[in-house]
Parts: C-alpha cells; structure tokens; sequence
C-alpha cells in the first residue's frame, strides 16, 4: 500500500484515501472541432506505459478532494514526487538519465584519478 | 510407554505443568513449554501425515516455519477447525486436539499409499493434468476425487466463533525476528530514541539464542537474552510482539504483521469478563525503517528416501535437545557438508545416545567442532555422504558411500550402516522472502552458497538475513544496523557494547545438494527436493528434458514451491538440481520469488471485524425506521438500503413481489403513490461560471435556463458514451442544484471536480455534495396535486407551478424545495426537506394520504413505471458503449453550443456514425406472459447454425400491470431502422421468444399525464 505525501495537506496519508486517475499531463485540446479523428483519438485513447518514471494524476477523494501529481518509478513504486496542479515535476525520466551519465562520469574520472595515482 | 524420548533434565519446558493432547484420537502428554511438534516426538510418534501426491507416511523434519510435514488440522469441535497449522509452531496446551490433513483411512494405513508405492513411476510431473485431461467434460469428477486424495486440511463447516482484531501503527524501526542480529539492533535503536517495535513468530523470543551452546560476555546466552528483552520491556518507546509473523512486506515499508494471542491457550479464544478475548490481531504497521532479522533456514540434503519418518534437520536436532529436551531416536547418522551439522553431533552425545558415523562431504575438516566430535570417538567418514536412507515407517538403516560432487557420481565402496536417525545439513539459506515480496530478486552469493536479499528502499538486513553466519559477527552486524537505520532517520545512533563471543575455528563449507546414487536420478528410488508438494529430483529432471528451461516454468510444471509452503526449505535445491540438469550455474538458472504471505494467514485475521453487519458500511435514508415499520423488503443500491417493494398481507396472506409491485404500479397510474427518493445524487454548485460549467458537462444547453426552472441533463465522457443522468434547477443566477444517479453520485463529483481543477481552474465555481441534507420525497400520480396542496403554501396551479418547475415554500410547516418533474411519466412533485425534517413530512403526507389512499412504492415499482416510459437507467441502459444518439436523445444534445463540450467531438468520430451501431429500442414480447431475462441476447434468425450472429441484448424488461404485458428495452443493431421487425431470443433452456421492436415510450406517448 503506497504512502502519498499530498501536496495540498502536506501531509503523508495512506493510499486507501487516494484513486489514480491514469497519467498526468494529457491536456484536452483547446479546439476539439480542428483535431482529426486521429488526434482525437490519440488524446482519448492512448497513453504511455513506461518501465521506469511515470508521471501520474491522483485525487485525494476522501481528503482534501484536491487533484494532484506523483512520479513514480513503476518497477519499484518508489514515489519520487508528489506536486501541485500547474507545476512541472523536477524529477523526469530525462533528468533521472542526466543524473545517472553525471554519476557515470564522475565514477569514471575518480576511476581514472585513482589509476593516474597508481 | 510415556514420552519415551524425554531427557531427564533440561529444556525450556515447565515440567511441573503436564498437558495431555489428542492426535488422530489417541491421547498423549506434554509439558507446558512444548509445541505441538516437540511433544509428538517425545512420545515416540514417527509417522504425522501422509504425503500430498504419493501418499507415503512422513515424519517431522525441522523445528520451525520451514516444517513442510506436520501440517494438521487443528481444533476439537466443528467450529474451532483450522487447518495448515504446522506443529512445529503450535503451542502445546491442554486439550489440544489435531488430526493429520492427509491420510485415507488414516495415516498409518494408508489406500493412497499402495497406489503412490505401485504407481510412483506412473506419476510424473503434470500427471494430473497428462492423464485427466480427456474428456473434458469429466475434470470436474476427476478433480473432486483428486482434492479428496491430496487434501491439506478442510475449512470449518461452521461459523468461527472467533473475533479478530486489525491495529493501525506507526513506528521510526521495525526489528522482524527477535534472534541475536535482531535484538542487538533494537536495542540501538530503543537507546537511540527511536520507536521500536520488535516481532517475532515463536513462542518466546531469543531464536537461535534459545538454544545456543555459547556464552556471551562469559555468560550463559539465555542470561543475556532476559536482560535485553526486560530493559526493552522497560522502555515506553518499544512494543515487543511474540508470536508474531511478519507476513507481508508492501509497498513503502508497509508491513502486515500476524500477532496470535490465544492460540496457545485454547482452541478457541478464552472469555475474559463475560468478553471473547480477540484471537488475533493484524498489526498494519508503518514503519519508518524495516530491519529483515530473519535468520536463516537450514538446507537439508536430497537423497534417496530422505523422506522417510526419522529423517531430520541437523539445526532441528539440536533445537529439540536443547529446547525441549527431546531426543527423537537412538542412532544417529549425520550426513553434513559444514560444520554446524556437528552441533547435532555434539547434542546426540551429550543426551547420551549413539552417533554411528558423521559423512562429511568435505576432505579432511578439521574445525573445532568437527574435532569436539573426533574427540568423543565418532567415526567421521571424509569425502561421504549418506546416498539413500531404507526404512518402512522410520529409518533403519543408510547407505553410504565417498561421492565425487563435482562429477555427480559415487567414487567408491558403499557401505550399510543401522540407525533410526539421519540429520543431514546442506548449509544455510538466508530467510529473504519478505525482501522479495515487492518483487526485488535476490542475488546468489558463492561464499555463503546462498541467496543474499535485493533490499527494497527502507529495509536493511542483519545477521544471518544477509548471509552471516558466526555469533559473533551476526551480533556485531545487528548493532550496526541497527544504528545505520536510526541514523536514516536523523537519529543519534547510541553506543551499546556487543557482547564478546569466542570464535570458533570453522573449515569452509561446501555447496552440496542432491547427493549422488548409485543409479541415474530417473532411476534411482525418490530423492525428495519439496516434502511438501511431493517433488522428487527426478521430476525436476524430467521437467528440464520435456524442455522447461525456466526455473519458474519448471516451477508451475513440477509444483515445487506452491502452496502454504513457499519453498522454505526446497527451493534452492531445486534450483541447483535443476541448473546440473541444465549445465548452468545456480545464478544462470535464477530464482522465483516468494510471495506473501510468509505462513498461512487465517482469513479471520484478513478480515478482522469487517464481516457480517460490518462488512460493508450500510447507507440508511431518513426514512428508513418507517421503511422497516411498515414491512418493506430491501434491495442494495451501492451502499445504501433501499426500499425495494411494500408487501401487504391481507387475510393472513402476503403479497409475492409481483403482486404488490402490481398493485403499487397501478396505484401510481390511478391514484397517487410515494417513494423514498433521497439516496439520489445531489450536489451543490455555486459561483458565478456555474452556470458555463453545466454547459460544458452536460450534452444540453444551460444558457438560459431561468431561475425556477429545472432541466433533464445527460452527461457523457469525451469518446461520446453517456456516463450519469439527472436533473439540474435552476436556484438562482449563479447557483445550481444537480442530481446523479444513486450509485453515480460521488463518481460524477470527482469527475466534476476533475474537469473544473485540471482542465478549467480559471472557471469561478464551488461544488459540494448534499446528497445526505436533503430527504426527496416523490409524491407521484393524478391526485398527487391534491394531496400536496392540503399541505402546503406553495400554488399548485398547473399554469403557475408548471412541469419542469420548482418552487420554495413550506410542506406541513417545514421549508422545502419541490421540483415538479416526474419519473414515473405522472404528475409529479418531488418535495426536499432537511434530512431531519423528513419524518415529519413524510407522516404528515400519510395522514393526510389516507383518503387517497396513498401508497408507498419501491424501486422495483419506480423501474417498471420509468421503463414503461423509456426512461434510461445510466448503467442498466447504458454500459459506457452508447452515445445519446444510440439512445435516440438527440433532443438532449446542444449540436451548436459554442463550446465543443465534453463528449461532442467524439459523437463524430468513424465508430460513433456507424449505421449499424446498437440502439435502444423497445421490445414488445409476441407472448404477453412472457418477461424476457435481462441480458438475453437477441438474434434475427433463430434457424441459423450456431453460433449465431448475434445483434444485441436486452437491458431492462418487466411486466407491466398497465399494459397487461411483459415489456423490454433493448439495444439491437440499427433498432432505430427496425420498428415493427420481428426479433428472437434463444434462451439457455432452449426456448426460444419472438419479440417485436417497438418504440421505447410503452404508456402516455405524448407525454400528457405529466402535464395536467
């Protein structure tokens, strides 16, 4: 059972008071009469489902009724973050990547430090 | 002879307390201290259940949750059954009564046995499934016979008369295990301040403690362990739980623990008071570090007839010598691949009973306890293993002989040696089930030749959990651990001095298995690899050579692992039996994952006190204690309880639901009736953008809507299907009252809100349920008018107050709304109140409804009447695949709203247009009697071969005492092209019904009655 931190109450409750409500950011386009069919239906119908960071919309039905969203990692379900509507995550499957070639990178230039010692 | 393999002294248990038990209806003797487990074999029983597949008689094998035997069926009446108990973990008390799960007549005559013992071969893996599986119609004959024959345990055939109770907690650690490694790490963590909550699934807690040769600081084990746990007794910050199971890990540190409180007293929990103690409790505990103090899990070794009764765990001896002070047999030879199987050794000797021979797989050990062994004159045999163990109903004698491991072949002369024990020990495997059930694998680890846990984040792992093995270290690592998760959590981890422990000289251990036969596995009498499940080394081979390469293929085909017994003690072997077969390593093969729960969990504890009244919560209206006054029968909308119909009795008779739905339908056609209509959703919504809110959500215009006014609104998601339906009033410019359907009301809340937060937060607008403020009464039919207007003030004029109006004023002195708008196609007034008002009200209107005879009706009337005038029920008429235009309601649909709401672009997408989508239409059965089943699927040639193409179903049908006649709506493809065409609808009994596609408006179709 998850624990959610809800960015309204700021407080950390249990997953019981929360619903998903699927993936966060699709927004409805602003004139629905100019899409094609497929566009349309791309915004219907389709969505992403990606191993690894996921951003995701939920509500705090049985609390602050306020709609809010979580990133989660979907192999660990860690929670990475949780924010308000409106604002942008900091935490991307982008900025995850950046992170771990910057760790890469400075693993190998101690790497290479050490040898140079050696 | 009484327990005959007691020792004099010793042990844990109290002798001065005697206890006498049951088992298979013969009574026994113990002592207070026991488990069920310990005093079975102090009275010399060998033999507790048969095998799950081949029948054969088996013994206890281990001393804890790994036991895969002595699983029995516990309780000494009817209601008290509970089965898969392991004896091993039952705590003995007086008058305890258990029966084997298995064994037909009983277990030590056993029909199946001869069938295991002459079939054995015939029995491969997937033998059920090989030889049952034609015809298929037979399986379920087969399989009632086959349940019967290998059945673990029953369920009680009557009410439990237990209660359980669930507990919410919070702590900063969680110590699971309270053995050395365990109980180091919560005492940093209890000095460091933190709460602690330490579990543990024994009787008492100490684990490996309990029974340990070695002192600590220079003093007994058991004195150290009594000092940590009485000053953590001492602390308010720490909760100690014994007899705990740590059953589930979940998701973010979530953690299910299984607390017994009674299981050690009786069979059913004792009367405190006058008060049912709760047999147990579910801690769901929060925690903010989880340290796995599990411990590790003994491997037995596979070979031949290892499951013959006097069979045991090396770890298992030792723990019943020196806790209990039972020593299960005479003669004893130990087959081990380290040094820890020579405490067995060690033990047997000091008991005072005969080691024949240590095999020791290794080549020359020479560790302080293989010499402590040497010294008291065992003869140990190097490089040997035990390869078959013979006996009927117990061990009688081994064989053994040199092996070469790593060739998998026996390298010399075997040799037969009596005895009527064997202990074996392959080496340890960490207890990391609860680190893998979020999904995590494990990683081998060739120096502790075992599995190591993948930590999820938030958990640690101490001691022997992550493969450490000696006193010492495992008591070093729990302290540093334990100050590792305080310091997570930004605690000051505090010093506490680790007791010293005198190292022992060890020679390495050796990755051994399935031990060598003289004879290829295939042919070789049954080494068992799981005790439980009846899963030989052969099937795990033969498994491999029919091309399961996946150990979790090979899994599911052989069984190996399933069921209450997770794998606990055969998994590994398994695996490496099946990485031989395959010429890979351990690793290479994989692992499976454990699932919880960790042991079987009694379904009284999952569901706690959420069962019988409070299984659900129950939703009552205000009216409800009249309901039940006047003898209505309920139906269950969603939560709420609903009157569903009123029977009368007269002359000693009571109505049938079809009599009194007839006759509360008619008094709603012909004189006036009252319904109970305030589980309807109803939501508030207020602000200045209410009223451009509604037109986006709805399919219809609300631009113009008038105060005093009420509009019919369909509500679509935006692929074009309806979703809810309800009316919506116009209260004042900027303030709305809308209702749901019953059960959609807090879904089309959220979805409101969803729309007004996400996609238009500039829109000014507040939305708030009132569903459970306002009581609605439905005062429905011709005289309706002139029951409401003895009671109240408001003008019922038919020009002042008009259809589709709604008017403030007082009814029997009480301020009110009524709306006149009308589901029943009859003038109507639906009259809302303060909830607490209600009663009053609604007595007010009987007192004056006599004259009319007014009659209460129930939502069984409500839907023959709504239906006779093809009134949609969203969900019954609907199911998410039908657009207002199936419906035929374009008059609800705004085409030309300037805002493209929800819903109107996908009405013209290809799918939506498509000519011959399913539209709802009337059904008009040829025979009147007739009441078509809701769901039958509708044909245009009943003559067609099967299967027939079928072209839609009926949603909603009733008899009609208006019409005199069953009627149905339907949808049917292209059905509104189709009026006037005959249907049919073949039914499972083979009958088959004619129909004819009618419009869906069946009474008043002009609408006229609603508008007198």
């Amino acid at each position: 059972m998850f624990h959610i931190y809800c960015p309204y109450c700021e407080e950390w409750r249990e997953e019981e008071e929360f619903h998903p409500k699927g993936q966060a950011h699709i927004q409805r386009p602003i004139d629905p009469e100019s899409c094609s069919d497929e566009e349309w239906g791309d915004y219907l119908f389709f969505r992403d489902n990606p191993r690894g960071i996921h951003h995701e919309l939920w509500v705090h039905a049985v609390g602050c009724r306020k709609f809010f969203n979580i990133t989660r990692h979907t192999q660990s379900y860690e929670i990475l973050e949780t924010y308000r509507m409106g604002e942008t995550p900091s935490v991307t499957a982008e900025s995850v990547k950046r992170e771990a070639i910057a760790a890469a990178a400075s693993t190998a230039t101690s790497e290479s430090a050490e040898e140079v010692r050696a | 002879m009484r327990q005959s393999n007691r020792l004099k002294q010793g042990g844990r248990i109290e002798r001065s307390r005697r206890l006498t038990f049951t088992f298979n209806g013969n009574s026994y003797e113990g002592y207070a201290g026991d488990t069920l487990a310990s005093a079975l074999l102090a009275n010399g029983v060998d033999i507790v259940n048969r095998s799950f597949k081949y029948s054969r008689p088996r013994g206890i094998v281990a001393a804890g949750a790994e036991e895969p035997n002595a699983v029995v069926q516990l309780g000494s009446s009817e209601p008290s059954q509970v089965p898969n108990v392991r004896a091993t973990q039952q705590a003995l008390y007086e008058g305890l009564s258990a029966r084997s799960t298995n064994g037909w007549p009983n277990v030590q005559r056993d029909l199946m046995g001869l069938i295991g013992k002459l079939g054995g071969k015939m029995m491969p893996p997937g033998f059920y499934y090989k030889t049952f599986m034609a015809p298929a119609s037979m399986w379920l004959t087969y399989e009632r016979y086959i349940r019967k024959s290998a059945g673990l345990g029953r369920s009680p055939g009557e009410s439990d008369p237990d209660i359980y109770d669930h507990l919410n907690r919070h702590c900063d650690v969680l110590v699971i295990g309270a053995g050395p490694a365990g109980l180091t790490s919560a005492l940093v963590a209890a000095r460091s301040g933190a709460r602690v909550i330490v579990c543990d699934e024994q009787e008492e807690m100490g684990g490996s403690l309990l029974a340990s040769h070695q002192a600590l600081d220079e003093r007994p084990a058991a004195d150290w362990l009594s000092d940590v746990l009485a000053e953590m007794e001492a602390n308010a910050n720490v909760t100690l739980l014994a007899r705990t199971t740590a059953n589930g890990y979940h998701d973010h540190n979530f953690v299910t623990l299984h607390e017994r409180r009674t299981e050690h007293l009786a069979d059913t929990a004792p009367m405190v008071n006058g008060r049912r103690q709760a047999r147990s409790r579910l801690h769901r505990v929060r925690a903010g570090r989880v340290i796995m103090a599990t411990g590790a899990h003994e491997r037995p070794l596979v070979y031949a007839g290892n499951d013959i009764p006097g069979n045991f765990l090396a770890g298992a001896i030792s723990t019943y010598i020196r806790r209990y002070a039972v020593v299960p047999g005479n003669k004893l030879v130990l087959s081990t691949a380290n040094d820890d199987g020579y405490r067995a050794a060690l033990d047997w000797l000091d008991a005072g009973r005969e080691v024949v021979a240590v095999a020791d797989a290794r080549q020359a050990p020479d560790g302080a306890l293989v010499e402590a062994v040497r010294s008291r004159g065992v003869r140990i045999i190097d490089g040997a293993a035990v390869i078959e163990a013979h006996g009927e109903n117990r061990v009688s004698s081994v064989r053994v002989a040199p092996i070469d491991a790593a060739a998998f072949r026996i390298s010399g002369e075997i040799e037969t040696l009596k005895c009527d024990t064997v202990a074996s020990s392959g080496g340890f495997s960490p207890v990391i089930h609860l680190a893998s059930h979020t999904g995590s694998r494990p990683s081998w680890n060739d120096d502790i030749i075992g599995f190591i846990p993948s930590l999820p984040k938030g958990m640690l792992a101490a001691g022997s959990a992550q493969g450490l093995h000696e006193l010492g270290a495992v008591l070093r690592d729990g302290a540093a651990v334990g100050a590792a998760a305080v310091r997570d959590l930004a605690l000051d981890a505090a010093e506490v001095e680790v007791p010293q422990v005198a190292s022992l000289h060890e020679s390495a251990a050796m990755a051994l298995f399935q031990v060598p036969h003289d004879k290829p596995t295939l042919r070789a009498p049954k080494q068992f690899v799981d005790l439980q499940n009846d899963v030989t080394a052969a099937a795990i081979e033969l498994a491999t050579r029919e091309g399961f390469e996946s150990i979790e293929h090979v899994k599911r085909y052989t069984a190996m692992g399933f069921g209450t017994d997770q794998g606990k003690l055969g998994n590994i072997n398994g695996m490496a039996i099946a990485a031989r077969c395959l010429g890979r390593t351990i690793p290479e093969v994989g692992t499976t994952v454990f699932r919880p729960n960790y042991t079987p969990v009694t379904f009284g504890a999952i569901v706690g006190r959420h069962c019988r009244e409070l299984f659900d919560p129950e939703r009552y209206t205000a009216l409800h204690q009249w309901h039940v006054e006047n003898g209505a029968e309920f139906e269950e909308v969603g939560q709420w309880k609903r009157p569903w119909y009123f029977p009368r009795t007269a002359k000693g008779k009571r109505e049938t639901m079809h009599e009194a739905v007839a006759r509360e339908c008619l008094a709603v056609r012909e004189g006036v009736g009252i319904l109970d209509a305030s589980t309807l959703g109803k939501i508030d919504i207020q602000g200045p953008d209410a009223r451009e809110f509604l037109g986006r959500v709805y399919t219809n215009k609300w631009a113009k809507l008038p105060v005093g006014r009420v509009r019919y609104g369909l509500m679509c998601k935006d692929d074009g299907m309806v979703m809810d339906d309800g009316t919506t009033s116009c209260l004042a410019e900027d303030h709305f009252l809308m209702t749901t359907s019953t059960g959609g009301a807090a879904a089309v809340l959220e979805w409101l809100e969803l729309w007004h937060q996400t996609e238009w937060p500039e829109l000014d607008l507040t939305m708030s349920s009132v569903t459970d403020h306002w009581a609605t009464m439905t005062v429905t039919g011709p005289k309706a008018r002139d029951l409401l207007a003895e009671l109240t003030d408001i003008d019922l004029d038919r020009d002042a107050f008009r259809f589709m109006d709604w008017r403030e004023g007082k009814v029997a002195g009480v301020p009110a709304r009524v709306f006149r708008i009308s589901f029943t196609g009859e003038l109507a007034y639906e009259i809302n109140v303060q909830a607490r008002a209600a009663m009053h009200v609604w007595k007010a209107l009987f007192a004056h409804g006599e004259k009319y005879d007014l009659t209460p009706y129930g939502t069984e009337t409500m839907h023959v009447l709504r239906a006779e005038k093809g009134f949609i029920i969203a969900g019954q008429d609907t199911d998410g695949s039908v657009t207002p235009e199936d419906l035929g309601m374009q008059w609800a649909v705004g085409y030309d709203k300037p805002f493209s709401w929800i819903g109107k672009r996908a009405l013209t997408r290809p799918d939506t247009v498509r000519k011959d989508r399913k539209q709802l239409v009337g059904l008009r059965p040829k025979d009147a009697s007739v009441v078509l089943e809701e769901g039958a699927q509708i044909v245009l040639d009943p003559q067609h071969a099967i299967p027939m193409p079928m072209v839609g179903h009926v949603t909603s049908s009733y008899y009609s005492p208006t019409l005199e006649s069953g009627f149905a709506l339907a949808v049917v493809k292209g059905g509104h092209e189709r009026m006037g065409e005959t249907v049919y609808l073949p039914m499972a009994d083979g009958k088959v019904h004619e129909a004819e596609i009618v419009s869906t408006i069946f009474v008043d179709p002009k609408g006229e009655r609603q508008n007198v």
